[in-house]
């Protein structure tokens, strides 16, 4: 059995076929990429598999477990994080507080604790901050602590995304155009950092990219979409030179 | 300028960054406690609903600065709180008990009117606490077995401890602020702990914060819970201090105060409850001072101007008609919000930050470090 699977995953908006009936698998420690032009279904499978939408029909495994009917809320628990596209950050809020948001999952404090800031609460406090401070250091996010979101330039973001997903130690991330607006320098520190969360995290990844280049560089796998179906699969250089690949990105 | 060596993970969990707070809000505490045995009676009054508001303001900031819901309903949670504690008096329950029902209840309450809240947002949450207001509003002046309708209620002096608490004393005084700086610390206490953060990241982008695995609707209802939960307990103060209580206490228009209390002092920071209630009930004095002799002064520079006695009788007149003209408070509130939303977002907190930064960095300050920007255009799909 595969470690992560979506059967025949559909998303429709009425007569729109976002996702068509897409099949795939993620073995452990893999690391997928998703390529396709814009509006090919890409990010709506990432919405799919963390149920901001429903999925029309087909279901979605993770560790041989049906989480298709998962609250959005449990996926993370389950230890999938995500980055987003457009970055979805907690903009007036510290950097600190934004990757402390990625520990969520594995607080265990309850409210009246929290109230009186038992020292229950304190121990667990520090414990998510030493786990942070070491996503800190492994994204070189240590000139940034104290500083409030709105005020950070894009690249930067994009990183701290990356990191509050790290922060909540997952198991699976998905990785929403983890290049686009980066500049080369950082989309080089990006590809770096993609397989050091593989080789040294043993995180599995699976990214949506248009880079080609991060593509080729990072991928074990790529997945070709178009329209919301699976164009081809395979290696990076097998995919990128399919017939229908080249048809749906150069129109011939 | 004093810079922050940070050696410690606590160095980021206290309460207190340097010890300079320490001084300062000990000498404020010190104040607050001679205040009694140096303030008048009037003074003291103020200062006691100065107390009440500001708890409210924490309460209201908890569900609308930190958890981004916006509510015109608290009116309805502090009259929840005031008529819990109005109504088990008549049993001799005694204070500490109906003090902790009445919060028990409004939090009960709040959780009940957070769940139809969860699928809305902006001005539809808004017209929806409005609503539940006017319902509450309605069931105080119709369920007249338990509320006495709109006749009102007496609310007895406070017994504590086998003691009477008399409502102009300054034990009932040291009992608000006790109240306002407990709920200041849980408040504080809560923030720095992982349901704070939750409420902030909801506030900020509910889509992230359900991916990092926050149940966005449990957190909203227990935001909505503890804030009316500290509105109900500022409301058993609020009718021991009245006295007396009914139903057209408990309108709209008290809500949209504390709508300004906490809009005018600041909605990011807990400071600003504290400021808006002073500029709140400090604001009344003025409209009165200004009611009755701002006719007179005019009347008088008119005089000296050159205008006939007769004129000047006139323009008193047309002055005063107008400074005692129905909804005058109302508009100049509406005023006053407009302004501070276009002149001083940040409210009365911003600008002493602003101050604070001047003397800082004196001469170097500049105007563009507060100021507002978006650079990013923010995706709207997910929502």
């Amino acid at each position: 059995m595969s470690y992560f699977r979506a059967e025949n995953l559909s998303l429709h908006f009425g007569g729109l076929k976002a996702v068509d009936s897409v099949s795939f698998a993620v073995e452990k420690s893999e690391i997928l990429s998703i390529i396709g032009p814009n509006g090919a279904g890409k990010s709506s499978i990432f919405n799919l598999i963390s149920r901001i939408y429903p999925p029309t029909s087909g279901k979605i495994f993770f560790e041989d477990q049906d989480i298709t009917q998962q609250p959005s809320y449990d996926i993370a628990k389950l230890g999938i994080a995500r980055t987003f596209q457009n970055i979805e950050l907690f903009e007036n809020a510290s950097v600190l507080a934004n990757l402390l948001v990625g520990r969520h999952r594995h607080s265990t404090t309850q409210l009246w604790q929290e109230l009186l800031f038992l020292p229950s609460v304190r121990a667990g406090e520090k414990a998510h901050r030493r786990r942070v401070e070491q996503v800190i250091e492994f994204l070189d996010l240590e000139p940034y602590r104290d500083k409030l979101i709105s005020g950070l330039p894009y690249g930067v973001r994009k990183v701290i995304e990356l990191a509050r997903a790290l922060c909540s130690e997952p198991k699976l991330i998905l990785l929403d155009e983890p290049s686009s607006g980066l500049n080369v320098e950082e989309t080089d520190d990006m590809s770096f950092w993609i397989r050091d969360l593989r080789s040294d995290l043993g995180i599995t990844v699976l990214m949506v990219e248009h880079d080609m280049t991060l593509v080729n560089r990072v991928s074990d796998r790529v997945i070709a979409l178009n329209y919301g179906r699976v164009l081809a699969m395979g290696s990076p250089s097998e995919v990128q030179q399919h017939p229908d690949v080249v048809a749906a990105y150069l129109g011939a | 300028m004093r810079f922050l060596f940070k050696t410690d993970y606590e160095d980021d969990i206290k309460l207190f960054p340097h010890s300079g707070y320490l001084y300062s809000y000990g000498l404020l505490i010190a104040v607050l406690l001679v205040a009694p045995y140096v303030l008048s009676s009037y003074l003291m009054s103020q200062l006691v609903f100065v107390c009440i508001y500001a708890t409210v303001g924490v309460g209201l900031l908890i569900l609308t600065g930190f958890t981004g819901q916006a509510s015109l309903g608290h009116a309805a949670f502090l009259a929840i709180g005031a008529y819990t504690a109005a109504y088990l008096q008549q049993f001799n329950v005694p204070f500490p008990v109906y003090f902790l029902a009445a919060g028990l209840l409004t939090g009960i309450v709040g959780a009940l009117v957070g769940f139809p809240a969860l699928r809305l947002q902006g001005i539809y949450l808004v017209i929806a606490t409005i609503s539940f207001a006017l319902i509450v509003e309605e069931i105080m002046a119709r369920w007249e077995s338990v509320t006495h309708g709109n006749e009102g209620m007496r609310v007895k002096t406070m017994q504590l401890l086998g003691t009477t608490v008399p409502r102009d004393g300054p034990t009932f005084y040291y009992l608000c602020l006790a109240v306002l700086v407990l709920t200041i610390v849980g408040t504080l206490n809560l923030l720095r702990s992982p349901t704070g953060r939750a409420f902030v990241a909801i506030r900020d982008s509910e889509t992230a914060a359900r991916s990092m695995g926050i149940n966005v609707a449990l957190y909203k209802v227990k935001s909505f819970a503890i804030s009316a939960a500290i509105t109900g307990f500022a409301g058993v103060l609020f009718a021991h201090k009245l006295s007396f209580i009914s139903p057209e206490m408990f309108t709209l228009q008290l809500s949209i105060e504390f709508i300004i209390v906490i809009l005018i002092g600041g909605t990011f920071s807990l400071h600003g409850a504290v400021l808006g209630a002073i500029f709140l009930v400090m604001i009344d004095p003025f409209l009165t001072y200004l009611k009755d002799d701002m006719p007179g002064i005019i009347a008088g520079v008119a005089a000296t101007l050159g205008a006939g006695k007769e004129r000047a009788g006139h323009i008193q007149d047309a002055v005063a008609a107008f400074a005692s003209a129905n909804g005058l408070k109302g508009a100049i509130y509406g005023v006053i919000i407009v302004l501070f939303v276009l002149f001083e977002p940040l409210g009365l907190y911003g600008r002493w930050l602003k101050i604070k930064l001047f003397f800082q960095l004196f001469p170097l300050y500049k105007r563009a470090t507060f100021k507002r920007q978006k650079i990013y255009v923010k995706s709207e799909r997910n929502r």
